[in-house]
């Protein structure tokens, strides 16, 4: 099933939750949509769902209009943040619940629909959980569950709400593994929100990147994380190096410091320069575009994350590599190895 | 005569389909279609209307049916200054009583840890699911002619039933839970935490309870002390049974209100009822504005 | 602590202690005769009787005014919401004569239900509608917080599976209002059973067939026949007890149902 989302538009009162949004989901694909709180990605997810409607554009399932459509009519699996498990039903229950409550005309009888729960059951590996109420599981468990519920109805698209939000890191990891298993083993065009990078780059095969209801980038995990289209992706995803630089006929200016670096191409005016902290390489004084003092140096797992105060004034944090021990006190040159330049909106 | 009807066919086809749009949003989760919804409200607002907003407005009409000049005719009655008299007793009275066991009672269950406290919580309740008659038939047998301490009471010439003591002894008893319940959630909620502090600091118990635990909960205790005055002021039934009927000087004003009324004086008996609905009406009122400060309280404890 | 106990005891225990004890003087053959009197036993069944379909109304209205309350947007919302309370503030004497002259045959409403040939006032029907009016605000009061609580993702979740309005309604919220309901049914009961003042003076007070038990309590405590009164009074207070028994079991098993998040 592929999904069309077309200028899309969505007020409340005068915030503009997605303010002109087009995107397009490949059947099959797994698609995260990454972005901060308040930057639309939920309410992109209800609208898909039928929970919300927008106040302008369209969404067609494989080419027809989903919008004419109730979230009854459009067989689509959701996943709330908060599970939404019915507590009085048992886990078994709350999974039959979608077969449960079709059409008479349709509806399976007793027997399919308990191999049907026990298949699915036997999916997310919870089987022995059937007859357990949703209070006696663990968030990792509900979460489970909340997914066989949502898979229940043959669901022709998935959407997942900040599926690991409410989980303990440990579980989170774990889950994340399994969602990307189990996407691969049932192939059903799925999204899912996030507000955290690693999530987003670890699982999804694409990533829709948002920001204040608009779309900033969308691509492979490579291509977000090593190709920023624009300054907010650069700055969200992974940890960056930001200078605010002025740029003038192929110069490169910080403060009153010209900045030995390429400026091919980029328009003149203030922008922003980013590098990935572990892009700046560490060198005598003198050796590199930046020159700074060492003020504090911390051990982190393969890297010393370094604070340099630069000569011009700033601060900046950097991960140098732990080959050459940094002690607070040194002098360095820095040079970027790979940085990018944007011009302040 | 000759009509222009719009031709639906006509439409074009994007008005079509921003229609199918919001005919498929109106179909909304989580709310039902226009017509069950209005009905719905319809009903509510009729049962209220029927049950308990004419019955008000109807005290207020019969007791100034006959004008306002026998309406404060009927509360000058002697008869009736009495049992406004001795209603005001009896309430400060029980209401003050409520008030230290309440607090006490509260304090025990909110802030200790001992065997018997659910048992000690329903223990607290009961006087609200006991039939009033039952709280005064209890007063009867114990100090009535027959009762456990009857012959006693007589002996030394005690007058507890169908005097002042007695009526004030049943109200105690079936007011009792208000003060309780009203401050055992709050203290439980805000802990022992301040308290140990306080303690910690070298205040007496006391001087921790006075200074740290009463501000804490003033809006608890007011909205508690409100609502037991109200029904202290109001109640009937056990009242009823211990009071003995005594004309203007054992009848409360719910009595007075019956015995009026028995004797088709309505607008007497309706002119003080007026009087206790008003009461009702208020103490609602000011239930409501206390509510809006104890949900504050939770942030804003100390102005 | 020892204090407080002793406090309580002597406040509240020692006077049902007290009608316990009392009720022991009597022999169960005393017991039974008295129970089994015809009057008795009619003054019971109208009490349970009208206190149970009073209660079961309450249920059903109490369920709409609540989703009305909670659910609904229309004008005079607060004020009917503060109007539910009125017969847990108003006095049980003042409700009595009020609603009395409400039904009576020349009342505002007793003359048009009259022309449709309906008596209300001195009829058992009069206790019936005295016992619904104390009875609302239990209901209202017990669901109302609960429905607001209740997740609304629930409701979606059940949608988007594919369960119409109607199907949510029953197999997803009614369930999980089930333990407010019957708390709310329980001690609205419970209330009307007991209840006094409200309903002697619409009751009509016929022995046998409009008289409650509270009321037969009274008559026998009048009649300085103390026994009597006592043995009726044992039997309610009993019902009280298991009602109160099982509104804690109820609240447990809400509690228990609470997703520890």
């Amino acid at each position: 099933m592929t999904i069309e989302v077309r200028n899309l538009v969505k007020k409340f009162g005068s915030f503009a939750a997605l303010d002109g949004v087009d995107l397009k989901v490949n059947d099959g694909e797994l698609l995260a949509l990454l972005g901060p709180s308040g930057s639309g990605k939920t309410t992109l997810l209800r609208i898909i769902a039928g929970l919300d409607w927008p106040d302008s554009g369209e969404v067609a399932f494989n080419g027809e209009d989903a919008l004419a459509q109730g979230a009854r009519e459009r067989h689509v699996g959701f996943v709330f943040q908060h599970y939404a498990l019915f507590r009085h039903m048992s886990v078994f229950e709350n999974v039959a619940f979608g077969l449960r409550v079709q059409p008479r005309a349709v509806r399976k009888d007793e027997a399919t629909i308990r191999r049907r729960v026990k298949e699915l059951l036997d999916l997310v590996q919870l089987d022995w959980l059937a007859d357990r109420y949703p209070s006696q599981l663990s968030g990792g468990q509900r979460q489970r569950i909340a997914l066989a519920r949502a898979l229940a109805i043959e669901p022709r698209i998935l959407l997942l709400d900040e599926p690991f939000g409410a989980l303990d890191a440990k579980v989170r990891k774990e889950l994340r593994k399994w969602l990307r298993s189990l996407h691969h083993e049932i192939h059903v065009t799925s999204i899912f929100v996030t507000h955290d990078q690693e999530e987003a780059l670890e699982v999804a095969n694409r990533v829709v990147v948002m920001d204040k209801g608009r779309i900033e980038q969308i691509g492979s995990p490579d291509e977000v994380y090593e190709t920023p289209a624009t300054a907010f992706v650069h700055g969200f995803i992974g940890e960056s190096v930001e200078l605010a630089v002025q740029v003038e006929g192929g110069v490169i200016r910080l403060g009153d410091r010209q900045l030995n670096l390429a400026a091919d191409g980029l328009a003149s005016g203030a922008s922003k320069l980013f590098v990935r902290r572990h892009d700046m390489l560490v060198g005598p004084p003198g050796s590199g575009a930046f020159e700074g003092a060492v003020q504090h140096v911390r051990n982190f797992g393969p890297v010393q994350r370094t604070e340099v105060a630069l000569s011009g004034g700033e601060t900046i944090e950097i991960d140098a590599p732990r080959d050459r021990e940094l002690r607070a006190g040194d002098t360095i040159g820095l040079e970027p190895r790979r940085y990018r330049i944007f011009a302040n909106a | 005569m000759t009509m222009q009807i719009a031709e639906p066919v006509s439409l074009s086809q994007s008005a079509a389909k921003a229609r199918a749009h919001a005919a498929a949003a109106r179909n909304n989760l989580r709310t039902e279609p226009k017509a069950v919804r209005i009905a719905i409200i319809a009903l509510a607002i009729v049962f209220l209307s029927v049950f308990i907003v004419l019955p008000l407005v109807l005290v207020f009409a019969q007791a100034f049916s006959k004008g306002i000049l026998a309406y404060l005719a009927a509360l000058a009655e002697p008869e009736a200054l009495a049992a406004i008299k001795l209603t005001l007793v009896v309430a400060t009275i029980s209401v003050s009583l409520n008030l230290i066991f309440g607090l006490v009672a509260a304090w025990a269950i909110a802030k200790f840890e001992f065997t018997g406290k659910t048992f000690l919580i329903t223990l607290i309740d009961l006087p609200f699911s006991v039939s009033p008659v039952i709280s005064g038939l209890v007063f009867v047998l114990l100090f009535g002619a027959q009762g456990y301490f009857g012959g006693w009471l007589r002996d030394h010439d005690i007058q507890i039933l169908f005097a002042v003591p007695g009526i004030a002894l049943a109200t105690t008893f079936v007011t009792f839970p208000f003060v309780a319940r009203a401050l055992i959630p709050l203290m439980q909620e805000q802990g022992t935490q301040e308290e140990e502090a306080a303690i910690s600091l070298g205040a007496s118990g006391l001087q921790t309870f006075f200074r740290v635990t009463l501000p804490n909960i003033k809006w608890g205790v007011l909205y508690g002390v409100l609502l037991c005055n109200a029904r202290a002021m109001g109640e009937f039934g056990a009242v009823s049974v211990v009071s003995g009927h005594i004309r203007g000087e054992t009848n409360t004003m719910p009595l007075l209100v019956e015995i009026l009324y028995n004797e088709y004086q309505f607008v007497a008996a309706f002119a003080i009822a007026s009087l206790l609905a008003m009461l009702a009406l208020i103490t609602l009122i000011a239930k409501t504005i206390l509510e809006r400060h104890l949900d504050e309280g939770h942030d804003i404890n100390d102005d | 602590m020892g204090l407080t106990l002793t406090w309580l005891s002597v406040i509240i225990l020692l006077p049902l202690a007290g009608l316990f004890l009392k009720s022991l003087e009597l022999s169960p053959e005393q017991f039974w005769n008295i129970l089994s009197s015809r009057r008795t036993l009619n003054a019971l069944r109208v009490s349970f009787g009208l206190a149970f379909a009073a209660a079961c109304v309450n249920l059903v209205m109490g369920s709409i005014i609540v989703w009305a309350l909670v659910r609904y947007r229309f004008p005079g919302r607060r004020l009917f919401d503060a109007i539910v309370d009125v017969p847990f503030a108003l006095p049980t004497a003042v409700a009595g004569v009020a609603l009395t002259a409400l039904f009576a045959e020349k009342g505002w409403l007793g003359a048009p239900l009259a022309a449709l040939g309906i008596k209300v006032a001195f009829t058992p029907v009069g206790i019936f509608v005295a016992m619904i009016f104390i009875g609302i605000p239990f209901v209202v009061r017990t669901v109302q917080p609960v429905l607001q609580d209740l997740d609304p993702e629930i409701e979606e979740a059940a949608g988007s599976l594919g369960a119409s309005r109607w199907q949510t309604i029953i197999r997803v919220i009614l369930p999980s209002l089930a333990p407010a309901l019957l708390t709310g049914l329980a001690l609205a009961f419970a209330r009307a059973v007991g209840e006094y003042g409200s309903v002697i003076f619409i009751a009509g007070n016929l022995p046998n067939v409009s008289e409650i038990a509270p009321l037969l309590i009274v008559i026998r405590l009048s009649e300085f026949r103390c026994a009597d009164a006592t043995a009726i009074a044992a039997v309610m207070l009993v019902v009280s007890f298991v009602i109160i028994f099982a509104v804690n079991r109820l609240q447990r098993w809400a509690q228990n149902r609470v997703p520890a998040r």
